[in-house]
């Protein structure tokens, strides 16, 4: 069984927005870039990182490609499909539905 | 990604995961590129194994997966042990191919429905009642009572005349050499109601049929019109002749139509009413198949057409004069019965179906005995691996996985063998269809490789891995991996299963041998029994004239024949001794009313006796100018039944208004049946003269030929040249040995006892290797205890009865559950056998000596083995 993240459950949303603003990004960029724009507050659980992005790319969601870099090492870049975008969109108004009704019921109780 | 590239990838492991591992690299190197630390990048990553099995489950299929790797892994454990599974698989494969062979046999000729409308709704019409000789026998329908029978229940039913499948000569306008085709004629309705349409021209209809020889037309076979005339379009419109009519061709049915006689393949149709049967009361000649309309009860049906045909006989018996009231009684107390006929209905259905079962039952019990050799095998390998599975069980497999990894092996040795039993069963049935008749008119039996036998070779397949499979398989699972670890599992649950199996094996085997035994010793009899006759150097030259000649003419060619070379003494009869055909009738002596004994008649020639070297009791050989009425040669059983107490010699007696006196008696010969030795037989004069005093004229009859040579089919294109020489108008039909006849009356037999004996063998064989097997399993399992035993001084003779007296308890308990299974059974196959008593002892000591010899023969090594075991080395090895 893998460790549940600490995201819970929204390693997919921020994985596909990332993507979804930078296309073609490797596993450690992606990793890096949530840690970026979170202001070091998520940190990506690295043993999760690579199944979900293997699930997700198993799903149709995003793609792969091998490059070779400049130093004769390959890498493995995502990028989005286009249904990857329609389920950031869905994952995004999902997000949005849950924080809210979370916030209300912080505000009520 | 879709699931043909989740499939595929299962084929791609190895690449897989070398891409996985290949990105988790990068991962690190990008860490390292950062300034972490290798080591803390690699922990947080965790187990790179667990990811790439996480990745990797993800990207194919699971199941499919551990599939692929049972297999991989089973077909090693194969080859690892390459003479035991070569062992398994081929007699495996020969059980399963006999099965199916079998199966192919049995559906073809008596399962199959028939290619036409409403097969389930077909039925045969046929009287059922006690014959004269005390048996029940299956009788048909003369075709005038088979007409009121149709109006009769002409709104629930339809009635198909359809006449037994006849060999008939014909010679096409263009073609001036005489030659057979399969002829049936068949209701001019069969083709509508059976919903056949033509592949050309058209097919008959009930206008086809109306007028006594009114409609000479024929319509072929699809097989005939591909066979003869290589589906020439041109053929519609052409004639052929037969028996002096000329018929037209109107159309050819569409395959896969063959006629509804399994067994023959039907050439020709043509109209019931150009048959000259048609308009008689007292000829059989046709079978009747129902077709119920949907919805119709059959009981019903069966009364209404009980009442015609009951109805119609006693109005008939009103004419007969020359019968006793009480066989009159016997004759018309018949019951009309409809039996289900989806499959068509032949002789040949009723001649095979019960040596067909009892061959199928063979190779069930044939197939038993490899599974159970399999299954042992398997059982002896599964306990060389027992450290393996514990292993296995350790590091955390589940019990399924297990069960399927061995059942994976079995699996992998059921299709192996089931690839070669269909070779086998591809060469097999046609091979035994060509032995069913003689090979002048072999059976020709559709066995079409099609979706049923496909699905029973795959349900056969299955069946056959769960029968030896499961078993081991679970026991494998079961295992108990401290025990087993450590050394001491319980060998006994495995050894008691696998002696089971033994017993199981030798009963099995018992059966088949006694089986074999029985069908050997019958076919021994039946061949070899005294005919009363010389067959050897006997040619029989049946011979047809276009048109019906007088008695002289044949004389002068029986003459021209006996002047050739190498040719004996030449006879004329009015066909062979045992051809099947018959002529008989209720004989009145000195003026008394007739028995209810039947007579049998065959016209001969002076000289007939002397060329078949049948022996003289009394009297004298006919003369140049006896005729019918007149002279009769009768046999001693028709003196010992129409003339107890009677000088023979001179006494008249009547068939009807035909009176005879008996010129001689000669020994008995078998008349139309090789089982039947003692009929009451008649030889009358071939010169036969009618009410006004003038010659009868001949149209087909027998010319016996004894030849000098030990071969006489040598003379056989001779013969067939100089007959037209001796009268333009005649033609040699058919020309066969006498021996070639006999023969043919024991097909059947010697075809059950070739192939009972051919799975006998293999049976005694399957289950000696069986035997083989444990007892080798069992002594290198007690190799320990034989080495104490032997270290404190026990002697050769007691290990040897140690190692094997278990086994032989087995083989023994076996045998006798066989024997008492074969005497249960032996009722059922009393009408295969012939003279052989089933309970006899020597038919039940054969098998039971030979199975304990093989036994012996296959004991022999392991005893060997364990009385050569030095008990040194046997204990230091653990």
């Amino acid at each position: 069984m893998p460790k549940p993240d600490s995201l819970q459950g929204s390693l997919d949303l921020l994985v596909l927005k990332i993507l979804s603003r930078q296309p073609r990004l490797h596993g450690y960029a992606i990793m890096s870039a949530i840690r970026d724009m979170s202001g070091d507050v998520l940190h990506a659980e690295e043993g999760s990182l690579y199944p979900a992005l293997h699930r997700m790319e198993e799903g149709g969601w995003i793609r792969a490609q091998w490059i070779t870099k400049d130093t004769g090492r390959r890498a493995r870049l995502y990028e989005l499909t286009a249904a990857g975008k329609k389920q950031l969109a869905a994952e995004e108004s999902r997000w949005q539905t849950v924080t809210s009704a979370v916030n209300r019921v912080l505000r009520t109780a | 990604m879709s699931m043909w590239s989740r499939f595929t990838n299962i084929f791609r492991g190895e690449q897989l995961n070398r891409e996985i591992d290949e990105e988790i690299e990068s991962h690190i190197s990008e860490a390292a590129g950062e300034g972490r630390d290798t080591g803390e990048a690699r922990r947080a990553l965790g187990s790179p194994l667990g990811l790439r099995e996480q990745s990797r489950d993800l990207r194919l299929l699971p199941w499919l997966d551990s599939l692929r790797a049972d297999a991989v892994y089973g077909w090693r454990q194969l080859n690892r042990h390459k003479v035991t599974s070569a062992a398994a698989i081929l007699s495996l494969a020969i059980g399963m191919g006999a099965c199916a062979s079998a199966f192919r046999l049995i559906d073809a000729l008596l399962l199959r429905p028939m290619p036409v409308a409403h097969a389930d709704r077909l039925y045969a019409v046929v009287r059922q009642g006690v014959d004269f000789d005390g048996q029940v026998r299956i009788g048909d329908s003369c075709y005038p009572s088979f007409r009121l029978m149709r109006a009769a229940v002409k709104d629930r039913a339809e009635l198909i005349a359809v006449s037994f499948t006849e060999r008939v000569e014909l010679t096409y306008k263009s073609d001036p050499e005489i030659e057979k085709a399969y002829l049936q004629y068949v209701s001019g309705w069969m083709f509508g109601t059976f919903g056949l349409h033509p592949a050309i021209g058209r097919l008959f209809t009930e206008l086809d049929d109306q007028k006594p020889g009114g409609h000479p037309y024929a319509v072929l076979s699809y097989d005939y019109w591909t066979r003869r005339f290589a589906r020439d379009p041109q053929i519609v419109g052409r004639t052929f002749r037969m028996a002096g009519v000329l018929y037209q061709i109107v159309g050819v049915v569409d395959a896969p139509f063959t006629g509804t006689v399994p067994g023959t393949v039907t050439d020709i149709f043509v109209p019931t009413m150009m048959h000259p049967g048609v308009v008689h009361d007292d000829w059989i000649w046709h079978r009747t198949m129902a077709q119920l309309k949907a919805g119709v009860a059959v009981e019903p049906v069966r009364a209404i057409l009980h009442a015609i045909s009951r109805g119609f006989e006693e109005e008939r018996a009103k004419g007969f004069k020359n019968m006793s009231r009480e066989s009159i009684e016997k004759l018309l107390d018949q019951t009309v019965v409809l039996q289900p006929a989806a499959a068509g209905s032949s002789a040949l259905q009723e001649d095979y179906r019960p040596a067909l079962l009892a061959l199928a039952v063979l190779v069930a019990l044939v197939l038993w005995i490899a599974c159970a050799n399999v299954a042992n095998l398997m059982t002896a390998q599964a306990a060389a691996r027992a450290r393996e599975m514990a292993l296995r069980v350790s590091i955390g497999a589940g019990r399924r996985r297990l069960v399927q990894l061995v059942l994976v092996e079995g699996v992998l040795i059921a299709l192996l063998a089931a690839v070669m039993g269909a070779a086998f069963t591809w060469w097999s049935a046609p091979f035994v269809v060509s032995r069913i008749n003689p090979p002048d008119n072999p059976a020709r039996l559709a066995l079409p490789a099609d979706w049923r036998v496909f699905s029973f070779g795959l349900a056969l397949t299955l069946a056959v891995t769960l029968l030896f499979g499961l078993a081991p398989a679970l026991r494998a699972s079961a295992i108990n991996p401290a025990m087993a670890l450590k050394g001491g599992a319980d060998p006994h649950a495995r050894r008691r299963s696998m002696h089971f199996l033994i017993a199981l094996q030798a009963a099995f085997c018992f059966l088949v041998l006694f089986f074999a035994g029985l069908f050997v010793s019958t076919f021994e009899r039946l061949s070899h029994q005294p005919l009363g006759f010389s067959a050897p150097r006997l040619l029989n030259v049946e011979t047809a004239a276009q048109r019906a000649q007088p008695p002289v003419f044949w004389d002068q060619a029986a003459d021209r024949l006996r002047a050739l070379p190498g040719v004996q003494s030449v006879a004329i009869a009015g066909w062979p001794l045992l051809l099947g055909e018959a002529w008989n009738g209720f004989v009145s002596v000195n003026g008394a009313p007739p028995g209810p004994v039947l007579a049998y008649f065959l016209s001969v020639s002076p000289g007939w006796v002397d060329t078949m070297k049948i022996p003289w009791v009394a009297g004298r050989d006919f003369r140049p100018d006896d005729t019918t009425p007149g002279a009769a040669i009768v046999n001693e059983e028709f003196v010992r039944q129409f003339l107890k107490g009677v000088q023979p010699l001179g006494t008249s007696f009547a068939k009807g208004e035909t009176r005879f006196q008996v010129a001689a008696v000669v020994r008995d010969a078998p008349y139309r049946d090789i089982r039947e030795l003692h009929l009451p037989v008649v030889y009358v004069p071939m010169h036969s003269v009618d009410e006004k005093g003038a010659m009868r004229p001949i149209q087909n009859a027998t010319f016996i030929v004894r030849t000098a040579a030990p071969n006489p089919m040598a003379l056989a294109s001779i013969l067939r040249r100089e007959i037209p020489r001796a009268q333009p108008d005649f033609r040699a039909s058919n020309i066969r040995s006498q021996q070639e006849i006999d023969e043919a009356h024991t097909v059947r037999e010697r075809l059950l006892a070739m192939l009972a004996l051919f799975f006998g063998m293999v049976a005694l064989l399957l289950a000696g290797v069986g035997l083989y097997g444990v007892l080798d399993y069992s002594v290198l399992q007690r190799r320990r205890e034989i080495g104490i035993r032997m270290a404190l001084g026990a002697r050769a003779a007691h290990i040897a009865r140690r190692v094997t007296a278990g086994i032989f308890s087995m083989v023994l308990l076996g045998a006798a559950a066989g024997l008492v299974l074969g005497m249960a059974c032996a009722r059922y196959i009393q009408t295969l056998l012939y003279q052989v008593k089933p309970t006899g002892w020597g038919m039940l000591a054969l098998p039971a000596l030979t199975i304990l010899g093989a036994a012996l023969l296959a004991a022999a090594p392991a005893v060997i083995h364990a009385v050569r075991i030095d008990p040194v080395k046997a204990l230091r090895a653990d």
